[in-house]
């Protein structure tokens, strides 16, 4: 009997550490940054000369997220931003990564800009800064400035719904 | 040396070559190019111009992952994002930073996943003690396996009735071939 129960009990191990690693999105790395100060920066704006710096949304609960002209699933993700911004419900701060300021306008202007500011992050250094490594991204920020959900890929109305409203809420009341 | 003999010397020769030669297949970091500079215009970045700075830069970028084209170092993709970490792998080395400084600068933002090598931890003590415990486990099970057919195996002394039945089938068959 045991000669059976082995070999079968070894393969339902196995397969079950398969199932679990197929559900598993290995592009998602966990951010060490989350329940960190969000890193510092002064860059400066796209549609006005003074600069921007995280310290400027001191005392709000905001969301911080990296976008770029040149990035398909930024266009997936706009409408829902789109939507979020017309509720009022949070602030949304654009990171304009690796993009051309000409370019950035033209596609804000022709898809709508949710942003209250977009900074501009030519180089990439500041991304470097917040771990970014693909676009889009979104970081939440509480009060005190600490990066408290990241959010890999574009934001869905389900993420938005589950995730990140229900945490800005609770946020909000700290 | 008798040809078997001399084709498993053959054999043995080959396999160690292939082992000997292997690590050199595996990997073959990029060497430092002046296309690193061009990646990242509108900007200085220091030139890695001495050959032993180069030379640890490549050995840095080759520990770290590129999170986009996650099975290739920093030294091997073509990412726009490698090209960028490349940089700051050499910018920091200009600013005298040492190599463990620019692994914690690197972790601090992506995480231990940027290491190629992960870091002994809690949560990587199986990924770490694993293969030795697999290896264990086989040896294990090997030894148990050899003893219990060593028991198995062993010639028993034939009892009566053995003779019997046996003396019977030789019967039987000098029978049919008569």
């Amino acid at each position: 009997m045991a000669r059976y129960l082995v070999p079968l009990i070894a393969f339902v191990v196995i397969v079950v550490f398969l199932a679990i690693g197929l559900r598993l999105d290995p592009r998602e790395v966990p951010s060490p940054l989350i329940d960190k100060a969000a890193p510092d920066f002064t860059l400066a704006r796209l549609h006005e000369p003074r600069p921007f710096a995280p310290s400027d949304m001191k005392g709000k609960v905001w969301l911080l997220n990296v976008w770029a002209s040149w990035c398909v699933a930024c266009r997936e993700e706009h409408p829902v931003l789109l939507d979020l911004a017309k509720t009022g419900a949070i602030p949304i701060i654009g990171l304009n990564y690796k993009d051309k300021n000409d370019d950035a306008k033209a596609w804000l202007g022709q898809f709508g800009n949710p942003y209250q500011i977009s900074a501009v992050d030519a180089d990439g250094r500041v991304g470097i800064n917040y771990g970014v490594y693909g676009v889009p991204e979104t970081f939440l920020i509480d009060k005190a400035g600490i990066i408290r959900y990241k959010q890999i890929g574009p934001v869905t109305p389900e993420a938005l719904a589950k995730k990140i409203l229900p945490l800005a809420q609770t946020l909000e009341k700290q | 040396m008798t040809p078997q003999r001399m084709i498993s010397a053959m054999f043995a020769a080959a396999l160690a070559a292939l082992i000997g030669a292997a690590p050199a297949f595996a990997q073959q970091p990029a060497p430092a190019t002046p296309q690193d500079k061009e990646a990242h215009s509108g900007e200085a970045v220091p030139t890695v111009q001495d050959p032993v700075t180069a030379k640890r830069a490549v050995e840095l970028e080759s520990q770290l992952r590129c999170l986009v084209c996650q099975n290739q170092t920093i030294a091997d993709s073509n990412a726009d994002l490698a090209a960028d970490l490349r940089a700051q792998v050499r910018e920091q080395i200009a600013q005298g930073r040492t190599d463990r400084e620019i692994k914690d600068y690197m972790v601090a933002r992506y995480g231990d996943f940027v290491l190629y090598r992960p870091p002994l931890k809690a949560t990587t003590i199986l990924l770490w003690s694993g293969p030795a415990l697999l290896f264990l486990a086989g040896l294990f099970m090997l030894v148990r396996t050899l003893r219990r057919r060593k028991i198995e195996g062993e010639p028993r002394p034939l009892s009566a009735e053995d003779r019997r039945q046996a003396a019977r089938l030789l019967d039987a068959q000098d029978g049919a071939t008569k």
